[in-house]
């Protein structure tokens, strides 16, 4: 029983690295603020939830277990709410989203110039 | 069992790290705090490890500190710093490429 | 397994190295006080790495929550914002080879004196003395027993601090947000259960375990500046209860005089506590402190005297 709890705690671990090395790769790879924000809260929340629940299987009791998933639900309040202030005020101070289209009307737009 | 908890360590601080190069590189405001919330979120992901690592559960405590007070400065941004993102913006236009 | 933990601890200190070069040197105000947000953050962990989990829950609290949130109001207010340089780039050079210096000089001096430093310092005299304080966790004993003087100077400086900030002027006036924004009072309403409960928790800890009245007031602190974002505390800026924040801020130092005075009466030296009542008296300056703490942050975060 213990053996298999610790794979399981392993397991979920590794999975919860692997969401957050995905949200950092959206962190350095997507075009625009709203796109960064859309993958930090989204992997980043995921991987955190289940590299916490990999180690709450191996905490030492239920109260610290229970801890460390209150920990989880914070961060998802916090990062849920922060992304919504975030994306709200940046579109009211007109930050516009990236969009293909428009990045492909601009493309076309130089190349004339060129 | 502890290695794979220590490289899980090492990984999430270079997450860390990939958070700093966003604060460093901008280009908005925003895009500085967002980076700001993956190093908080990266901080208490560590601690967690860490507390599983050296048995220690205090540190289970700071990790909710952490979480708890994320939420704070996210707070003082849109409300009282805002005018910055708006100045970013325009400085974009001005320059012409966003 | 060493290795791995060497690796860690490189990557932490270059992270660290990194973001206090950028903090200090980039010409971008706003970025450079989020470097240095981000600074806090791994500073906990470099804490937690030395095994002085104490001090990693006191920076955890401060750091995380008060600084970012002082620094951040203090930007907005700032003429010109974040888009200008702070200093000229020639003055710039000069400071920083200045600065790379005597940052040199003091990491040797550091190093020589870790290295002289008395080997098992304090520590068996305090667990010796630790049955007559009141509380069985050693860092709260000496900071409310055995130094008590220290704590006490601390709450004298932060209510200096505090008055230099209100004679600087009123209390700023808010900017109104870029748009309506519904989440944050939605946000203060469901954290304000956690914000009171876990100052209690750190509190209750402290006695036996890292925790106490520095930890519990930042945090305390923290959800009011919440408070006080979402509006929910308008009293402070009103006339009429001026008097009333006025006296609820010297409330802990107060109690904290009181105590020493009792202790001079009792046993003839200030701040002495008898051993019989350590432990209640201990609670209750720890809980004071921690309540006129918090008031203090959020006083310093009004930026001026409110009501003038």
């Amino acid at each position: 029983m213990t053996e298999w709890l610790s794979v399981a705690s392993h397991v979920l671990v590794v999975a919860g690295i692997f969401f957050f090395l995905a949200g950092s790769l959206g962190l350095v790879r997507f075009t625009d603020v709203y796109g960064r924000l859309h993958a930090l809260t989204k992997a980043d929340n995921l991987g955190l939830g289940l590299l916490c629940t990999g180690l709450a299987l191996q905490a030492s009791g239920l109260a610290e277990a229970a801890k460390i998933m209150l920990v989880w639900v914070l961060v998802l309040v916090a990062s849920g709410i922060g992304a919504t202030l975030v994306a709200s005020t940046a579109a009211a101070c007109g930050i516009r989203p990236w969009l293909k289209r428009a990045s492909a009307e601009r493309e076309a737009a130089k190349r004339p110039a060129e | 069992m502890t290695p794979i908890y220590l490289s899980a360590a090492i990984l999430l601080l270079a997450n860390a790290g990939v958070g700093a190069w966003r604060i460093w590189h901008g280009p908005t405001s925003a895009d500085r705090m967002v980076a700001a919330e993956l190093i908080t979120t990266t901080t208490v992901a560590v601690l967690l490890v860490l507390s599983a690592l050296v048995e220690q559960p205090v540190l289970i405590d700071v990790a909710l500190l952490f979480a708890l007070l994320a939420a704070v400065a996210m707070a003082n941004f849109v409300t009282r710093t805002w005018t910055l993102l708006r100045e970013d913006s325009q400085a974009r236009d001005e320059a012409g490429h966003d | 397994m060493t290795a791995l933990t060497v690796g860690f601890d490189l990557l932490l200190s270059a992270a660290l190295l990194w973001l206090a070069w950028q903090a200090l040197f980039l010409p971008l105000r706003f970025a450079a006080v989020v470097h240095f947000m981000a600074f806090n953050l791994l500073m906990a962990l470099v804490w937690v790495r030395l095994e002085a989990p104490d001090v990693a829950l006191a920076e955890a609290a401060i750091g995380a929550g008060v600084t970012g949130a002082l620094l951040l109001t203090a930007l907005g207010r700032l003429p010109g914002g974040g888009s200008r340089r702070a200093h000229p780039r020639r003055w710039h050079r000069y400071w920083r080879y200045l600065a790379i210096f005597s940052a040199f000089v003091s990491a040797v001096w550091l190093a020589w004196s870790v290295q002289h430093l008395p080997r098992p310092g304090l520590t068996t005299e305090i667990m010796a003395a630790l049955d007559t304080t009141g509380v069985s966790h050693a860092v709260t004993a000496v900071l409310l027993n055995i130094r008590a003087i220290d704590t006490l100077l601390e709450v004298a400086v932060m209510l200096g601090a505090v008055m230099l900030v209100w004679s600087l002027g009123p209390a700023l006036r808010p900017f109104a947000p870029a748009t309506a924004l519904p989440g944050l009072p939605a946000l203060s309403r469901l954290l304000h259960p956690l914000f009171l409960l876990v100052p209690t928790y750190l509190l209750w800890r402290g006695a036996h375990a890292p925790g106490g009245a520095f930890p519990a007031g930042a945090v305390l602190g923290a959800g009011g500046i919440l408070l006080l974002l979402a509006d929910g505390v308008s009293w402070m800026q009103q006339p009429r209860y001026n008097l009333l924040l006025r006296l609820l801020l010297i409330a802990g130092l107060a109690l904290f005089v009181v105590v020493g005075l009792g202790g001079l009466l009792l046993t003839g030296t200030f701040l002495a506590i008898p051993q019989a009542q350590a432990k209640a008296v201990i609670l209750a300056v720890e809980v004071a402190t921690a309540l006129s703490i918090a008031l203090m942050l959020m006083a310093l975060y009004l930026y001026g005297e409110p009501g003038r």
